[in-house]
């Protein structure tokens, strides 16, 4: 993502990126703190991949959510579509303007999140649960492998700063 | 996913009463290459330290560090002027006096508007045109009664502006006039939206009742000395623009921002208020390429203009508003994907039938809105057509604008 921010803003928003990656689930007792984002993989644009049981859930990062603003509509794929890495599957719209979505990997759609629909700003509020995008199929899980862990990404969305 | 938001949104501009952005002579790479120029070399206002300061994320436009939002979001922001009152700042805007006892001449010679019709400390919305009828910029003209008349025109287009003025001022000289152009280096402000008065009149002495839509008036603010408050805006929304000294400007926004009606605002608000009040953004609704007919800112064209054919680009502009151009500026609702600069609008057919100039989501009326042109035959408003936003056909009706009424005071 080719993202032109002043510097101030960008070190604003890492910090509020930091402090979302340490958020913690609601939890049952017994439950060590676990962050949202533990165990998601991320794409050089900002979305995020994280598997269960076979099933990739898709979504958009802390960061890119913040630099997008408020999400007013929601562009998503057909369930069945099929998805080529880093193949363009949809867009998000703010008032300011559209970002395409990218595939974080290879598969087909099975569910796209239709609470979108009417609440496309579930996006802003929870982009890491409530707000994800897509689910789908894993056709090839080395692509898994190559993408970003959390602090490699960390690492990455500060760097875009410098 | 992000690639675009900053490459587009941000070509945001703003002006006065009619906007502005990125000269259009710039081609995209052009755009491309300053839009990446590092933070460090590009202008800043006298305000810069206080945007940071409030929060404000800041972006390249135009050649400048701007704010495009600060601590609210874009939403809240904009909604926050519709029904309180928010505060701009402008700086980056080309003020300019323009002396001498020949200055109205001078200034026609320019523009399309009727500058001696102007009574004295009225302004408004007027054309830089070049000789083929094309828009070189919009402006905001002032007949003051101190002895100028004060401009107000896009920092987009400020080289070209001034080089424009410049050269004409050397002709003025050689025939013998008496005209001089001054450009400012003094701050802007704006304070746009229903609280408005409630804030500033307990700042001024006269009765802000008696300043009108497209007025100006030279007074103290808050104690400030040499400020210009002029009751005009980007908005839609009553409101005015205060030129004040530079040296002044912190100071006049801390004191304006201590009433708790009025919080900053920035270019990404100002975008979307503009577009829903139906106002035009130089670099994207007009340009070069567009005439004053096409870009339906006929009404800014003055009657003994029209009549005497004596602006620039006359020979083809007033041919036109009596034979119909080929294309139209027009007004754009729709719901679904919203329609953004460059989406091509389509007839029912399915045929290309223009562009998109301007578009977004409207926060006050929760559909999109857009401005864009269209073939003369499809403009009518209440005409049916589509746009097509990544590769699908969305319906799209042709509107009437401004979008969401605009409440200018005018005194009634």
């Amino acid at each position: 993502m080719a993202l032109r921010l002043g510097l101030r803003a960008a070190r604003s928003r890492l910090l509020s990126c930091r402090s979302c990656l340490s958020a913690c689930r609601p939890l049952s007792p017994g439950h060590l703190c676990r962050p949202l984002s533990a165990g998601l993989r991320y794409t050089d644009k900002h979305e995020w991949v994280r598997l269960d049981g076979g099933v990739g859930t898709v979504g958009i990062s802390k960061f890119a959510q913040e630099a997008l603003g408020d999400i007013v509509y929601c562009s998503l794929p057909e369930v069945g579509t099929k998805l080529s890495q880093s193949d363009e599957f949809g867009a998000l719209e703010s008032v300011k303007a559209a970002s395409e979505l990218y595939s974080p990997l290879s598969g087909e759609v099975t569910e796209v999140n239709h609470a979108l629909a009417d609440n496309p700003g579930l996006v802003n509020k929870s982009c890491y649960k409530d707000g994800w995008l897509i689910k789908m199929t894993v056709e090839n899980p080395a692509e898994l492998e190559a993408l970003m862990e959390e602090a490699a990404y960390e690492r990455y969305v500060r760097s875009i700063e410098d | 996913m992000l690639s675009r938001l900053f490459s587009r949104g941000h070509r945001i501009v703003t002006r006065a009463l009619t906007p502005t952005v990125t000269p259009s002579t710039a081609s995209a790479a052009q755009q491309e290459r300053r839009a990446s120029t590092s933070e460090a070399s590009l202008k800043r206002t006298p305000l810069y330290e206080f945007h940071g300061a409030h929060g404000g994320k800041m972006v390249e436009f135009a050649g400048w560090s701007m704010a495009v939002q600060y601590r609210d979001s874009h939403i809240v922001s904009h909604t926050h002027t519709r029904q309180r009152c928010s505060l701009f700042d402008v700086g980056h805007m080309l003020q300019t006096r323009v002396h001498g006892k020949d200055r109205v001449k001078f200034m026609e010679s320019l523009v399309v508007g009727d500058v001696a019709e102007l009574k004295e400390n009225q302004g408004a919305l007027s054309l830089f045109t070049s000789s083929s009828g094309g828009i070189l910029d919009d402006l905001i003209v002032t007949k003051t009664d101190q002895g100028y008349l004060y401009v107000v025109s896009n920092a987009g287009c400020a080289e070209k502006d001034s080089a424009h003025m410049k050269e004409r001022l050397q002709e003025f000289k050689a025939a013998g006039h008496d005209v001089d152009v001054e450009f400012l280096e003094d701050s802007l402000i704006a304070l746009q939206g229903p609280s408005m008065v409630r804030v500033l009149q307990p700042g001024v002495c006269d009765d802000l009742g008696k300043l009108t839509f497209m007025t100006s008036v030279l007074t103290p603010v808050f104690g400030i000395a040499g400020c210009r408050v002029t009751r005009c805006g980007y908005t839609g929304e009553d409101g005015v623009e205060i030129s004040v000294p530079s040296k002044a400007v912190v100071s006049l926004t801390e004191k304006l921002l201590a009433n708790s009606e009025v919080r900053l605002a920035g270019l990404g608000a100002r975008d979307s208020l503009r577009l829903e009040a139906g106002l035009c953004l130089y670099g994207n609704d007009i340009d070069e390429t567009t005439t004053p007919v096409e870009a339906g800112l006929v009404w800014t064209i003055g009657k003994r203009r029209r009549l005497q054919r004596d602006f620039p680009g006359a020979d083809v502009v007033v041919p036109q508003i009596k034979e119909k151009t080929q294309r139209k500026r027009v007004g754009l609702i729709s719901a679904g994907p919203p329609a953004r600069q460059h989406t091509p609008i389509l007839a029912p057919g399915g045929q290309i039938i223009g562009e998109v100039t301007s578009g977004c989501p409207s926060p006050c009326l929760k559909q999109n809105i857009a401005m864009g042109y269209v073939e003369t035959a499809f403009s009518k408003v209440g005409t049916a057509l589509q746009v097509e936003v990544r590769k699908k056909a969305v319906p799209a009706l042709v509107s009437k604008m401004p979008f969401v009424p605009t409440k200018y005071y005018t005194g009634q």
